[in-house]
């Protein structure tokens, strides 16, 4: 594994995971650093979302485990008793999905979606606990905050929900940030924005970001290190500019190939 | 009219004005039976079995009471009875119905098994069973339908609980933290309130067919009390007299329709398809 220095937040070692005879994770190894994005490439099924549900603590029912997933405190999420793993969730690591159109409450307001886990995680009182929604949304860039905080998630675009999402998921100032396929549902003008902000939110607050995605041209975007997943096993793990420009394994070669490019 | 045309367009519907109406009726004369009723609704100072006219618009009855306040007053025994039946049948099937569906399972599994059982009888004749085990008075008649009606509700609630809970919000909100509980509560539960709503109201005609037809047969509401159902039996025996059974029967009839009416009214008012659909045909 490629060591920048920084100790890892959250780690996730020789994870295996598989349901009756399918293996689905077949020993995963993944150290994510606050200020970077870890971002996680591979094909669909490849195991790269169900990865990222491990990394919370979330695996399906039935599953058979082994391995860890471990929190800068050393606790690992994978036998924490629920009422601790709910203390984990939200306020130290949270999430962001791929369609913010079926991933935000439809039926209560922005505000209430940011505020009520903050109340929960960090007993904020309400009048407290609005003001910092508001200075949320303007955080994740939604025009009039003071408004917005109001609305419902009907009445934003695409894009726009995006960032509320991301607002949702950075309210209690969590240390990682995982976001499964964040910009896949979104327009491509739309993307570059929503990559924009999550980059720069990295940097500012020192996220440790797990960007999932099937898109390498996302990655090289914004990813500062890379694993490349397929069948349930990380093939090659490193520096962007390494894994990217001079891949070491067939596979991620193969995919770098497969990327349309100028000329050709 | 003017009012009229405010209202959404489901509710502007003919059908849907007739039932709110008769049913808003049917409650008020519910609610005011004493200062409606020209008599006392057990007194037996009229003449025998006489046919309608002034005085006694509905007739009397074979021991000379008024049948017109016995309906009022019987409006007070099945309407009440019927909604709290209605109301506890959607509480205990819509929370047994949520927590099989929400925590599966062996725990769901159980529930629905036994909801399938009570599904298996024939409805009547196991609120028949139940009712006549129980030992015959309105108490009873409604724990019968309370028993074979509930599954009804767990099975709707336990349908939409299970398409809910894979929706990625009700999976974010368990993200954030939050426990299992406030998921179904907050996440879950508003977001299957409307189906569950209209199956209710349209539950609440065959509810009271129900009671009524328990007390119909003797298992429900004891004489001298003026429930329609036995009132309609009391009929049975003099039938010449088409008046006794006749017009209790005709109020059973009209609460049904009303509320079968709004249980349709807020189906079309609830589903946006329907809604348009309404909506086309009166452009």
């Amino acid at each position: 594994m490629s060591s920048t220095g920084t100790p890892t937040v959250l780690s996730v070692e020789g994870l295996k995971v598989s349901i009756g005879e399918h293996e689905i994770l077949r020993g995963v190894d993944i150290g994510l650093r606050p200020g970077r994005v870890h971002g996680l490439a591979g094909e669909s099924g490849s195991g790269k979302t169900m990865t990222g549900l491990a990394a919370l603590g979330l695996l399906p029912h039935g599953a058979r485990t082994s391995g860890r997933v471990v929190l800068d405190d050393g606790r690992n999420l994978l036998e924490l008793p629920q009422r601790d793993l709910n203390e984990v969730r939200g306020r130290e690591i949270a999430m962001v999905f791929q369609d913010p159109a079926t991933s935000l409450h439809p039926m209560l307001s922005i505000g209430r979606q940011i505020t009520e886990h903050m109340r929960h995680h960090l007993g904020l009182g309400k009048a407290e606990a609005r003001a910092r929604a508001i200075e949320l949304l303007g955080q994740v860039r939604i025009p009039g905050p003071a408004a917005a905080v109001d609305r419902y998630p009907h009445q934003f675009s695409g894009g726009m929900r995006q960032r509320i999402a991301i607002a949702i998921a950075l309210a209690c100032g969590p240390k990682v940030l995982i976001a499964d396929e964040p910009t896949t549902a979104l327009d491509v003008t739309v993307q570059a924005g929503v990559l924009r902000l999550l980059r720069g939110l990295c940097d500012d607050l020192g996220l440790a970001v797990l960007l999932v995605t099937h898109d390498l041209g996302v990655m090289s975007a914004v990813a500062d290190d890379v694993s490349v997943m397929r069948e349930g096993l990380v093939l090659e793990t490193g520096p962007r500019g390494q894994v990217l420009r001079t891949p070491e394994h067939p596979y991620t070669r193969a995919l770098l190939d497969a990327l349309p490019r100028e000329g050709s | 009219m003017r009012i009229l045309s405010r209202l959404p367009e489901a509710w502007r519907q003919p059908l849907a004005v007739v039932g709110a109406v008769v049913a808003v009726a049917w409650l008020l004369v519910a609610a005011a039976a004493p200062l409606l009723a020209p008599h006392d609704p057990l007194a037996q100072d009229l003449p025998r079995l006489a046919s309608p006219g002034p005085g006694h618009w509905f007739g009397t009855d074979q021991l000379g009471r008024d049948i017109l306040s016995r309906i009022m007053y019987g409006a007070r025994v099945s309407i009440p009875l019927t909604l709290l039946l209605v109301v506890l049948s959607l509480l205990i099937g819509g929370a047994l119905g949520a927590c099989a569906g929400y925590f599966g399972r062996w725990v769901g599994e159980g529930i629905m098994r036994l909801a399938d059982l009570v599904f298996a009888f024939p409805t009547v004749i196991l609120a028949m069973v139940v009712a006549a085990a129980l030992g015959a008075s309105l108490t009873n008649a409604v724990l019968a339908v309370l028993v074979v009606a509930w599954p009804a509700y767990a099975r709707v609630t336990r349908g939409l609980v299970l398409g809910m809970r894979e929706r990625e919000f009700v999976l974010s909100g368990r993200l954030l933290g939050f426990s299992a509980w406030r998921s179904l509560r907050v996440d879950v539960l508003p977001n299957v309130t409307g189906p569950i709503l209209v199956l209710a109201t349209l539950d609440i005609g065959t509810a009271l067919l129900l009671l009524s037809g328990l007390s119909f047969l003797g298992l429900g509401a004891k004489p001298p009390s003026p429930e329609w159902g036995a009132m309609v039996a009391a009929g049975v025996d003099v039938f010449d007299s088409w008046w006794v059974a006749t017009f209790p029967g005709l109020a059973i009839l009209t609460v049904v329709l009303a509320f079968n009416f709004l249980g349709d009214t807020l189906r079309d008012a609830l589903d946006p398809r329907t809604a348009r659909a309404i909506k086309e045909r009166a452009l």
